[in-house]
């Protein structure tokens, strides 16, 4: 187990410092010169400029550039924002537990339903509801996102008025953030009405967001049920006179779950992407509004950040799935 | 499985023989074919929207403006589906918005198919330093989510519809560089090409002569699924303002423009999402019957 965990980590270590190339080269393929994008509509003066530029590192070659770059993020120093003057990793550090938590709920949401359907099909194969369930979901599959947001609020907020239209929470609450979980800080404050509001402006985030990893799940699941269920073991369990349940539930679930666990994993990267989307219609104060604002404002430090961050996180999330498929799944645990 | 009628009638010509197979196999899909005749019908329509298209998809007709579907009251049987903020007719220019979608799908995916192409079998061949290279450098792409890298890929090159597709190529590259390579490590060993070899067959022949064309069935149903991809994201794209640029008619695009007008006038916002929807819902059902028809694992269970 600790050789494959060395193997895995060192093969993330290129790939990273791929990653920091890529990120750094962003800054410098952008046409334009970052002192004056930093500086803005007052400009410089010319003794201020080049002493900006020496203090910026901007008069060394490419290469040690990118070392004093791979230094700073050594010490957690990712840059400043063109827009805010802030830190990037506290701008990062406040905005991301906004979006791990609509994250978390699409999810919790997209295997909750996503798995049992799937299961549901596999063991009915062939009937209405499998025919149904994998219509359904390759509809969800092709969904843009964007425009089902949209549909959504006109539905939910706009004729039947049962959802805020955008936003974490309503103007009318406000607390401290303690663990930056918009649910549980609204449960924390104890003020009436809190907890319900934050959880109704969630609901319609975390649909959309759900809805392409709800899909995936589904059809990964009932593929991987219909291979385990033609096997020889699930057969013997049938001919031991095991009650159905136990078959389905026990024998197979268990094996089927190894392929869903890593389709699982793998939504990480599809639910950041979502982020952007979902976060852009619903308002919604997290980490991929604020890349797209940043984009937009031209704020490359913060978009050479955001990315960077971004892209770590996946890689991990990556790494542990790995990790999780070898406990899971006795071949791989005894070869390795 | 017993030989259909059209399989015998065709058995003296290979290719019609292949083919025949292919849709006899594609047939048995209902949602493949259903799929095939939308996009069949997309494209059609895409072609001869000059034609089908009632009006010219940029005129403004000042004295209709926001009107309503003609099924509505306040409907106009001149605008079908109603007529946008400016007065364009709604039909008009998702017709020709047909065209756009169609065109990047094609651009992205021939762009990226054939690019992945080569470094797939670059990496496939080469198993030193620079296959390597080519499959850390997909990694990296990997890594990142791949809307978000296409979003600032255009951020950086400059928003235009040109750069969308660059982008949404580069974000698809690696999953036809890595299957390339899967399926030519998977045929190096194999006899036919141990014999093309010592047969003295050249490097770039032993490529794309003999390797390439026994790797075909996985690339085409991932160019497929991919195409699909390339119209959400390229929309997607629009939608962020990053695509097509108003007042090009990309469904994308459209959704950008009327969004904020949902309340007021859900028919800007509902067709294109629609379009945009039957049109990818119908190559994801087209490229699941191609999967099944061109894996040979699944053809006999």
């Amino acid at each position: 187990m600790l050789r494959f965990l060395l193997t895995r980590i060192g093969l993330l270590i290129p790939t990273f410092l791929g990653v920091t190339i890529a990120a750094f080269a962003l800054i410098h393929i952008i046409p334009g010169d970052p002192i004056l994008m930093m500086a803005g509509e007052r400009g410089v003066d010319p003794a201020r400029y080049e002493e900006l530029k020496q203090q910026m590192g901007l008069d060394l070659p490419v290469w040690q550039q990118y070392l004093r770059y791979l230094g700073h993020l050594a010490d957690g120093d990712l840059g400043q924002s063109f827009y805010t003057k802030k830190p990037i990793l506290d701008e990062f550090m406040t905005l991301f537990p906004a979006t791990l938590e609509l994250s978390l709920c699409a999810i919790i949401l997209a295997v909750t339903i996503g798995l049992p359907m799937g299961m549901l099909a596999a063991v009915r194969q062939g009937s209405i509801l499998d025919h149904g369930v994998m219509t359904l979901s390759l509809t969800g599959y092709s969904m843009p996102i964007f425009w089902w947001g949209i549909l959504l609020i006109f539905l939910f907020s706009g004729i039947l008025g049962w959802t805020p239209v955008s936003g974490r929470i309503s103007l009318l609450y406000y607390f401290e953030p303690v663990t930056g979980f918009m649910l549980i800080d609204s449960w924390l404050s104890g003020q009436k009405g809190a907890f319900s509001s934050a959880l109704s402006h969630l609901i319609l985030p975390t649909i959309v967001l759900g809805t392409i990893p709800m899909a995936v799940i589904a059809r990964q699941t009932r593929s991987a049920m219909l291979e385990v269920l033609s096997e020889d073991y699930v057969r013997t369990a049938r001919a031991k006179g095991l009650p159905p349940q136990r078959v389905i539930g026990l024998h197979a679930l268990r094996n089927a779950l190894i392929p869903v666990v890593t389709v699982i994993g793998l939504q990480v990267g599809v639910l950041l992407g979502g982020a952007v989307l979902t976060e852009t219609i619903f308002a919604w104060p997290g980490i991929g509004k604020w890349m797209v604002e940043s984009i937009s404002r031209r704020d490359y430090p913060a978009v050479q950040g955001g990315l960077l961050l971004i892209a770590a996180i996946v890689m991990i999330v990556n790494l542990l799935v790995d990790l999780l498929y070898g406990l899971i799944n006795p071949r791989i645990r005894h070869t390795r | 499985m017993s030989d259909t009628a059209d399989t015998q009638a065709s058995s003296d010509n290979p290719l019609a023989q292949v083919l025949a197979e292919f849709w006899f196999y594609f047939s048995e899909n209902r949602g493949a074919v259903i799929g095939l005749c939308i996009i069949v019908l997309v494209v059609l329509t895409a072609i001869f929207a000059n034609f089908i298209a009632p009006h010219s998809p940029i005129e403004q007709y000042r004295d209709h403006l926001l009107t309503p579907p003609a099924w509505q009251e306040g409907g106009d049987w001149a605008f079908p589906l109603g007529t946008d903020p400016v007065g364009r007719d709604m039909l008009s220019r998702l017709i020709f918005g047909a065209r756009y979608s169609l065109l990047i799908g094609c651009i992205v995916v021939v762009l990226s198919l054939s690019a992945g192409i080569v470094l797939g079998l670059v990496a496939g061949f080469s198993q030193g330093i620079v296959g390597t290279i080519i499959m850390r450098l997909m990694d990296i792409i990997l890594s990142f989510p791949s809307l978000l890298l296409a979003l600032v890929l255009v951020a950086v090159l400059g928003p235009s519809l040109e750069n969308a597709m660059i982008a949404v190529a580069v974000v698809i590259l690696p999953h036809f560089v890595r299957l390339t390579r899967a399926s030519v490590l998977s045929e190096l060993n194999k006899e036919y090409v141990i014999a093309s070899r010592v047969a003295g067959a050249k490097l770039p022949r032993l490529m794309f002569l003999t390797v390439l064309p026994n790797c075909t069935a996985p690339l085409i149903v991932q160019a497929t699924l991919s195409f699909s991809t390339a119209i959400l994201d390229a929309a997607a794209l629009g939608f962020l303002g990053m695509g097509a640029q108003p007042p090009t008619p990309e469904w994308g695009t459209l959704l950008a423009d009327s969004r904020d007008l949902i309340l007021r006038a859900w028919w800007a916002v509902t067709f294109p999402g629609l379009a945009i929807l039957i049109t990818v819902l119908s190559i994801n059902l087209m490229g699941d019957g191609l999967r099944d028809a061109l894996d040979p694992k699944l053809k006999r269970s």
